[in-house]
C-alpha cells in the first residue's frame, strides 16, 4: 500500500498512562474506504488507538498520519476525522436536526448548503420526520443513527466508530451491521470501527486488527484471521479452536503428541514445542478405519454429542485431549456416546501457533 | 401484586389519614404562621410590635419618610448584585477548573475553596476585618476601588463567601454533564470557547442559576461578616435591621419586612414565569 492512498497511518505509537501501557508500539496502515476493525477484548487498547488518531489522546511515542500529514499535537477540532462514540454523546439541549448542524456550523458551512446537508444525511440514516425530536424522545437504535448522521454530515476523510452498536440488542445489533456495512460502500469513507465483538468484525469489516494487552497482534482479511491466525490468542479469540500440542521438528514438518508427522510449514524453530489449532467444522467424524485419502486421522471415542438443530457438536476424546467436531450433517450417521471413531483433517486448514 | 407496593399507592384510611392531614396541617403552620403575624402586625397602629392597637398605614409612611431605611436598601441591592455576579463567574470558573481539569496544587485549592462554607461567620468576618485592614492601600490601587467608602469591602467579602456556595452547585451540575459530550463538540470542529459556550454551558445552566439564586440571598441575609465590614453610612439593610431590632422592636422593621418580602416574591415569580416562557417557545420550535 503506497503513502498517497493510505488512510490513517500509525508508526511505533505507544500510549502510556502513569506507568501502564496501554497502547505497545503499534504499526499500522488503513486503506483509502477501507472498512477496518480493531478487535480485542476489554483494556486491549483499542478505543485508545482510535483516540489516538481523533486526537482525544496524544500518543506517548510514535506518530498518526491521515491522507499523509502528520497530526502531532493537532487537537480534535483540527483533524479531518469524525467520531461515533460508544455512548452516542448526542447533545441533550438540542433537537436532532440541531445535533447534525453542530459540526457544519462550527465549520462555518453557507446556511443553505447547511440545510441541504442536513437533510441529507437524515435521508441516509432513514430518520426523516424526526429532525425535531430531542434525543431523550428517541429509541437507542435511532439515537446510535443520529450519531452516525452527525458525523457523517461532516464528510469526514476518516469516520471513527467506537463500538457504536454496544448498546443495541442482538435483533437491532445484527441489522445495524448490514446497514452500516452498506452505508460505508455508499458514501466510501474509511470506516475505522471499534468492537470486542468477533462475529460484528467478521461480518463487517475488510480487514481486521485483532489487538491484545496493547499490541497489534495480527492483521488480515477476516478469512485471514479465521482460517490461518498467527498466535493462540487470536486462533482463541475469534470462533472455537481445538489446539493440539506439538513440536516443530523441522521447517515444514510438526510432531504431534502421538508421535504423527505433519506436513506443515511453519517459522518457528526446530525443537521449539508448538501448537496446532484447527477449527471445529474443520474436523470430519468417520466410522473408526473407514479411509478418507490425503487427510490426517486421529482414533477416539466419542465423549458427548450436543445436537444444536443446524449442527451436532460432538466431543470426541483421543489419547491425549479431547477434540470439539461440528458436524452439519445432522440425520444421517450420528453417533453415540461410546462408539469408537475416526476424526480427520485436511492439513491445509491448520495453522501452527506459539505453544 | 406486592402488598408493599399497593399500600404506598393506596389512600391512607380512617385514623392514619386524620394524623397525615394534621401532621402536614402543623408543618405548614410552622412555616407560614411567623409570616402571617409578621405582615399582619405591620399593619399595626402602635409602638411596640406584640400590642395590638388597630389597623395602619403608619409604619408604611414611616418607611417611605425614612431615607436611611431606602439608602441603605439601596446599598444591599447593590453590593447583591455586584457580588453575585462577580462570583457566579468566578465560582463557575472554579467548578469548572476543578471538575474538567489536573494541575499542580488543585487538592490544596479544592479544599481551600470550601472554607467559607465551612467556618463561622464571626470568624469570616474577623478574617476578613483584619484582611481589609492590612491590605487597603493596596486594594485601593485597583481602578475605580475606593475601600473607605465601604461598598467595595461589602462586595469584596460577600464575593469571598458566595464563591464558595456558587462552585458547589455548579460543580454538583458538572459532575453529572458527560465529558464525552465535550470530546464531541471538540471532535465536530468545535474549539474550546465553542465547546464551552455551545455544549456546556447550556447544560450547566440550571447549576449556575440555582447558584446565583443562592449567592443573592446569602448576600442580602448576611448580617454577620457586613457589620463588621460596613463603614458609617453604608450599612446594608440587614445590618440596618439589626440596628434598630436592638433599639425596640417597632412594626417599622415589620414593614420593612414586608417590602422585602414582597420584593423576593416577585423576583421568585419573574424567574418562574420566565423559566415557563423559554420552555414554551422551546417546545413550540
Amino acid at each position: 500500500m503506497n503513502h498517497s492512498s493510505s488512510a490513517v497511518e500509525l508508526k511505533n505509537v505507544v500510549k502510556k498512562f502513569d506507568e501502564v501501557t496501554a497502547v505497545d508500539d503499534i504499526d499500522l496502515t488503513i486503506g483509502d474506504g477501507e472498512f477496518f476493525s480493531l478487535l480485542g477484548p476489554s483494556g486491549c487498547g483499542k478505543t485508545t488507538t482510535l483516540r489516538m488518531i481523533a486526537g482525544l489522546e496524544l500518543p506517548t511515542a510514535g506518530s498518526v498520519l491521515i491522507h499523509g500529514e502528520e497530526m502531532g499535537l493537532k487537537p480534535p477540532n483540527k483533524r479531518p476525522v469524525n467520531t461515533v462514540f460508544q455512548n452516542y454523546a448526542l447533545f441533550p439541549h438540542m433537537t436532532v436536526a440541531g445535533n447534525i448542524e453542530f459540526g457544519l456550523q462550527m465549520q462555518k458551512v453557507p446556511k443553505e448548503e447547511r440545510s441541504e446537508l442536513i437533510e441529507w444525511a437524515i435521508n441516509l440514516v432513514e430518520m426523516d420526520g424526526l429532525s425535531h425530536r430531542k434525543p431523550t424522545q428517541l429509541s437507542g437504535g435511532q439515537q446510535q443513527r443520529v450519531a452516525l448522521a452527525r458525523a457523517l454530515v461532516n464528510r469526514p476523510e476518516v469516520l471513527l466508530l467506537d463500538e457504536p452498536l454496544g448498546a443495541l440488542d442482538l435483533k437491532l445489533r445484527q441489522q445495524m451491521q448490514i446497514e452500516l456495512k452498506n452505508l460505508q460502500r455508499e458514501v466510501g469513507i474509511t470506516f475505522i470501527y471499534v468492537t470486542h465483538d468477533q462475529e460484528e468484525a467478521v461480518t463487517m469489516s475488510d480487514r481486521i486488527g485483532v489487538m491484545h494487552e496493547g499490541k497489534l497482534l495480527q492483521i488480515g482479511t477476516p478469512e485471514d484471521i479465521y482460517e490461518r491466525p498467527t498466535t493462540r490468542f487470536v486462533a482463541d479469540f475469534i470462533g472455537r479452536s481445538n489446539f493440539l500440542e506439538a513440536t516443530v521438528a523441522s521447517e515444514n514438518e510438526v510432531v504431534l503428541s502421538n508421535g504423527d508427522r505433519l506436513q506443515l510449514q511453519s517459522d518457528h524453530e526446530t525443537g521449539e514445542s508448538v501448537a496446532i489449532t484447527v477449527r471445529p467444522e474443520r474436523l470430519t467424524i468417520h466410522k473408526k478405519r473407514e479411509n478418507s485419502t490425503n487427510q490426517h486421522q486421529i482414533d477416539g471415542v466419542v465423549d458427548s454429542v450436543v445436537y444444536l438443530g443446524n449442527a451436532i457438536v460432538y466431543s470426541i476424546a483421543i489419547d491425549w485431549m479431547k477434540l470439539e467436531v461440528r458436524s452439519s450433517e445432522t440425520s444421517n450417521s450420528r453417533y453415540s456416546i461410546g462408539d469408537e471413531v475416526t476424526v480427520s483433517f485436511d492439513p491445509s486448514y491448520v495453522s501452527v501457533v506459539s505453544g | 401484586m406486592n402488598k408493599g407496593a399497593a399500600l404506598s399507592t393506596a389512600e391512607p384510611k380512617g385514623a392514619s389519614r386524620w394524623a397525615l392531614r394534621m401532621h402536614s396541617l402543623l408543618i405548614y403552620v410552622f412555616f407560614y404562621a411567623p409570616i402571617v403575624v409578621l405582615v399582619v402586625y405591620s399593619f399595626n397602629d402602635a409602638q411596640l410590635v406584640g400590642d395590638w392597637r388597630g389597623f395602619s398605614l403608619g409604619w408604611y409612611e414611616a418607611f417611605l419618610d425614612n431615607d436611611n431605611i431606602q439608602e441603605s436598601i439601596w446599598i444591599s441591592v447593590k453590593v447583591c448584585i455586584a457580588s453575585t455576579v462577580i462570583s457566579v463567574v468566578l465560582g463557575t470558573m472554579a467548578a469548572l477548573s476543578l471538575e474538567r481539569f489536573r494541575w499542580w496544587g488543585q487538592k490544596a485549592f479544592d479544599a481551600v475553596l470550601y472554607l467559607p462554607i465551612i467556618i463561622p461567620d464571626v470568624t469570616m468576618a474577623v478574617m476578613m476585618l483584619a484582611f481589609f485592614n492590612e491590605t487597603s492601600q493596596l486594594l485601593n490601587l485597583i481602578p475605580g476601588v475606593d475601600l473607605s467608602a465601604g461598598l467595595e469591602k461589602l462586595v469584596f467579602s460577600h464575593v469571598a463567601f458566595n464563591i464558595s456556595f456558587v462552585s458547589v452547585v455548579v460543580r454538583a451540575r458538572l459532575a453529572n454533564l458527560d465529558a464525552t459530550m465535550e470530546e464531541a463538540a471538540s471532535d465536530l470542529y468545535a474549539n474550546r470557547w465553542q465547546t464551552f459556550r455551545r455544549v456546556t454551558l447550556p447544560q450547566i445552566m440550571p447549576g449556575i442559576i440555582g447558584g446565583a439564586l443562592l449567592a443573592i440571598t446569602l448576600s442580602l441575609d448576611d448580617v454577620v461578616v457586613s457589620s463588621f465590614v460596613a463603614s458609617v453610612g453604608g450599612t446594608p439593610i440587614s445590618v440596618y435591621v439589626f440596628g434598630l431590632a436592638r433599639k425596640g422592636v417597632t412594626p417599622l422593621i415589620n414593614a420593612v419586612s414586608v417590602v422585602m418580602l414582597s420584593a423576593s416574591m416577585l423576583l421568585i415569580l419573574a424567574s418562574l414565569g420566565f423559566q415557563r416562557a423559554t420552555q414554551f417557545a422551546r417546545e413550540e420550535k
